[in-house]
């Protein structure tokens, strides 16, 4: 069998505390000049696609805006629109939320970008609900966090019936037989339990049918709303076991929506370190770690799971002997603050008597998140066996420097897969499907099926 | 008179619509109908404006089909259908060029502020402090509102627009679009400048004291804020907004920047200008005046007559005289020079120009009404600011929640 080949997309580094900005080279996260970098960087090293998150409240701790990590950033469909300026290949990835947004207006704006970027747009359709969110929005209609799927899924398959609302050929433009659009180009109707809109969508067919789709949660629904829908999914599980089981898990979940394997690309989020030698790229990675969790970092966090105030406690000193509090909550508008803080807090104190961890050493430990250190070569060896051992179709990377992050990983360990013949040398199509390998959506209902049903 | 246009003279802008503002531009031998939702076509639009030191250009927008008829959907295929979002095709085009304004419209009958602000803001960022904005209602469009399925609105037909029922009606859209301005520009303050601190020493990226919440409460939504997005390059990007009556001018007065109007003359100029000042006074308006724009409509050729013979044969294709809120213009482009600068007197500070075709129109603008202006004296014969807000001689306005 040939080997399989790899995708990459690169992060851009952006808000919150994988990113570095006490280091010299860390430059602005909101400048433009920033994004052009990265993007170009990514580019460069023939990357599937360029992504941003989104995030629509300032983290707050304690009642307080959260003032530790970087914090600020633009609106995602702005900046890679601004980018498909400056780029010619590259996917443009953009993080947009299905609770606090309406279905015409996203599927145009995703569909412009399309456009625009010749076919290099896709859509992280993802589903945060909550009501401390829900504060910036006129809908100030927050979601039950169990009906945030049942949106998010009503709302992806009503922006797929406007970009369907186009067929290819709707878009006439041909001035001698003054014929501009065809009859009822974007006429459509959907009435269901989230949405009952109907009208004329007023943008043609996106050239690539539809953007791509990407899911990016955990959840059992968040994993079949992915199978039933989703093209990509950015996950978690960056390491080798964690990967094969949910690899395992979501591919088996394709074949009862008439999905095949490759329909469905997984992609977890990964960080790096490269080092001239084993040893120096571990010992970059721990300063990094370090730099990562800063004292006053670490106390945040635990405070983010004890649900108390720990600021008298000593960074450098032992876990905290109270109690957690596990009915306060003092961390918000963050996705990843749920499950079982108890239990949470019941391991850590004994991996921190094990090892002997003060609270800092705990955190650094707790939250681990560099999936490959090494050098150059090591690196590469281990990608590609996450790849070829079903870890995974590939990795979204997130530096931890803005805008240099990527510098290394596209100058040494991207050269090596291509060796490897594991990556791509040169784009091969023009728009992200190519890049891909996914195929270009039917039309699932035209009009003039629609009207002799 | 008010005199704030300065030593560079007049302002000019143009309107970018489709292939131009005629309903039958996309049949012109000059046009580019196959490329109207590509990039390069917007991207050589923007080229050819910037070519020609304009101050701005303004993207229209719409959450619907265009139709003929004003106040409901037509099932025309002859005439240009369908447009891509404005802010993203503004975005598009600020890694494309250097100096000019970018100014894309928003609907804010149906979106949401908070996106608005945000997008625009990171706008600012692409261009590097070119960005404006105009807020426009829906209007006569209600029927739009059934793609949003949010909110339904009265039965209704033009007469009724000048009913106590239809007046009111639109008064409260225009109130709702007021509260949009606020939250909008509350949102670019909410950060002051120097917010970000990066102190190592205490590990705070972020004085958060200089973060501020704008719990804005109105009618229609209420906001809490901070943005998430940093105060943009301009401070406040431009707002601008077009005005046919006294109502929408106390809007403008109250939230934009910049107030385009549609005169019909130079006397009509004259009582508009008035009206606009007026506004001014009954909304209380401190700072800088607004900036006032008239809109023509502009068919230009070199040859005398040819424009109009021109915009004669797109009416006959499209079966209708072209009709316009605006004035409309065909003639050449000294003759365009000669209207201008009779109206500016009116007390105008420029114009906004909507080209009949395009890209022609534009060239017309650019490469012939200019070089005209600059050989009287009246225009600019290089930008002589970065932003868009400089080239309009307003300043960086100070934060309403910086204490210091
Ligand atoms: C790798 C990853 C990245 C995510 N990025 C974002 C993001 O940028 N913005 C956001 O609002 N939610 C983000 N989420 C949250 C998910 O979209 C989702 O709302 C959340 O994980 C809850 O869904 P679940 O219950 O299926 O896990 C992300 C989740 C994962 C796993």
């Amino acid at each position: 069998m040939p080997a399989k080949q790899i995708h990459l997309a690169a992060h851009f580094p952006g808000v919150n505390n994988t990113t570095v900005w006490t280091d010299p080279r860390s430059a602005s996260q909101i400048d433009f000049g920033s994004f052009v970098h990265l993007a170009e960087t990514a580019e460069r090293g023939k990357f599937d696609f360029f992504f941003l998150a989104e995030g629509l409240r300032l983290r707050e701790m304690k009642g307080r805006i959260h003032d530790l990590d970087v914090a600020g950033r633009p609106e995602s469909l702005t900046v890679l629109s601004a980018l498909s300026a400056v780029t010619t290949r590259l996917g443009l990835a953009a993080t947009v939320n299905s609770t606090f947004n309406e279905p015409y207006e996203v599927a145009r704006r995703l569909a412009t970008l399309d456009h625009l970027s010749g076919g290099r747009a896709a859509w992280n359709v993802v589903t945060s609900w909550d009501a401390f969110t829900g504060e910036n929005f006129r809908r100030g209609g927050y979601l039950a966090e169990a009906d945030r799927y049942t949106r998010a899924a009503e709302f992806l398959h009503t922006a797929r019936e406007l970009w369907d609302s186009w067929t290819g050929g709707d878009l006439v433009a041909d001035p001698d037989e003054a014929e501009f659009i065809r009859p009822g180009a974007g006429a459509f109707a959907h009435r269901g339990a989230q949405f009952d809109i109907a009208g004329r969508f007023n943008v043609p067919r996106p050239p690539q049918g539809h953007p791509v789709i990407i899911q990016a949660g955990d959840s059992y629904e968040g994993r079949e709303f992915a199978a039933a829908d989703a093209d990509v999914i950015f996950s978690r599980h960056g390491t080798l076991e964690d990967g094969r089981a949910f690899y395992k898990d979501v591919k088996s979940r394709l074949a009862r929506y008439g999905r095949r394997p490759g329909d469905l690309k997984i992609m977890p989020a990964v960080t790096y370190v490269l080092g001239d030698t084993e040893e120096d790229a571990a010992e970059r990675a721990t300063e990094i770690r370090r730099a990562q969790v800063s004292p006053q970092n670490a106390i945040a966090f635990l405070e983010g799971y004890w649900g108390r105030d720990l600021s008298a406690y000593d960074p450098d000193g032992p876990l905290p002997d109270i109690e957690p509090d596990l009915d306060e909550g003092v961390s918000k508008g963050r996705a990843q603050f749920r499950g079982d803080r108890g239990e949470t807090v019941r391991r850590w104190r004994e991996l921190a008597a094990e090892r002997g961890l003060s609270i800092r050493e705990l955190v650094i430990e707790a939250t681990a998140r560099q999936t490959f250190v090494g050098t150059a070569r090591s690196v590469a060896d281990r990608i590609d066996e996450f790849v070829q051992t079903d870890a995974a179709d590939g990795f979204v990377f997130v530096p931890h420097l803005t805008p240099g992050g990527l510098d290394d990983l596209v100058e040494h360990v991207v050269p090596l897969l291509q060796e490897k013949g594991v990556f791509r040398a040169d784009y091969t199509g023009p728009t992200l499907r190519d890049h891909l390998g996914l195929r270009v959506p039917r039309v699932h209902s035209t009009r003039s099926e629609r009207e002799a049903s | 008179m008010t005199g704030t246009h300065t030593m560079t003279g007049l302002h000019l802008a143009v309107a970018l619509a489709d292939a131009g503002w005629h309903p039958a531009a996309w049949r012109d031998p000059a046009a580019r109908p196959g490329a109207l939702f590509t990039a390069r076509y917007w991207a050589g639009l923007a080229a050819e404006a910037e070519r020609g030191l304009l101050d701005l250009l303004t993207i229209e927008d719409s959450l619907g089909l265009q139709s003929s008829d004003p106040v409901a959907p037509d099932d025309r295929t002859d005439q240009v259908r369908g447009r891509l979002d404005a802010v993203l095709v503004a975005a598009r085009l600020a890694p494309a060029t250097s100096r000019i304004g970018l100014v894309p419209t928003t609907i804010t009958t149906h979106t949401e502020p908070f996106h608005v602000s945000i997008g625009i803001a990171s706008l600012d960022y692409a261009s590097r402090g070119r960005a404006g904005w105009r807020p426009q209602v829906a209007g006569a469009r209600l029927s739009d509102a059934a793609h949003f399925g949010r909110r339904t609105f009265p039965e209704f037909d033009l007469p009724w627009f000048a009913t106590p029922d239809g007046k009111a009606f639109s008064a409260e859209l225009f109130g709702e679009a007021a509260d949009f301005v606020e939250v909008v520009r509350r949102l670019w303050d909410s950060w002051e400048d120097d917010a970000e601190i990066r102190d190592a020493a205490t590990g705070r990226f972020l004085d958060r004291d200089k973060l501020h919440y704008i719990d804005f409460e109105g009618a229609h939504f209420s906001v809490r804020g901070p943005s998430i997005t940093p105060r943009p390059p301009q401070g406040q990007p431009l707002v601008t907004a077009l005005a046919h009556d006294v109502g929408p001018y106390e809007f403008a007065a109250r939230g934009a920047d910049v107030v385009y109007i549609t005169p019909h003359s130079r006397p009509d100029a004259v009582t508009i200008v008035a009206q606009v000042r007026e506004a001014e006074r009954t909304t209380g308006r401190v700072g800088e005046p607004l900036r006032i724009f008239a809109d023509l409509v502009v068919f230009l050729d070199d040859v005398p007559g040819a424009a109009l013979a021109r915009k004669a044969r797109l009416d006959e294709l499209d079966g209708a005289a072209l009709a316009s809120d605006a004035e409309i213009f065909a003639g050449t482009p000294g003759e365009l020079a000669d209207l201008l600068l009779d109206w500016r007197d009116a007390g105008l500070d420029g114009f906004r120009l909507r080209p009949g075709v395009l890209p022609s129109d534009l060239e017309g603008i650019a490469r012939g009404l200019v070089p005209v202006l600059q050989g009287r004296g009246a225009f600019r014969t290089a930008y002589e600011t970065t932003t868009l807000r400089g080239h309009l001689g307003l300043s960086r306005p100070a934060n309403r929640y910086a204490t210091a």
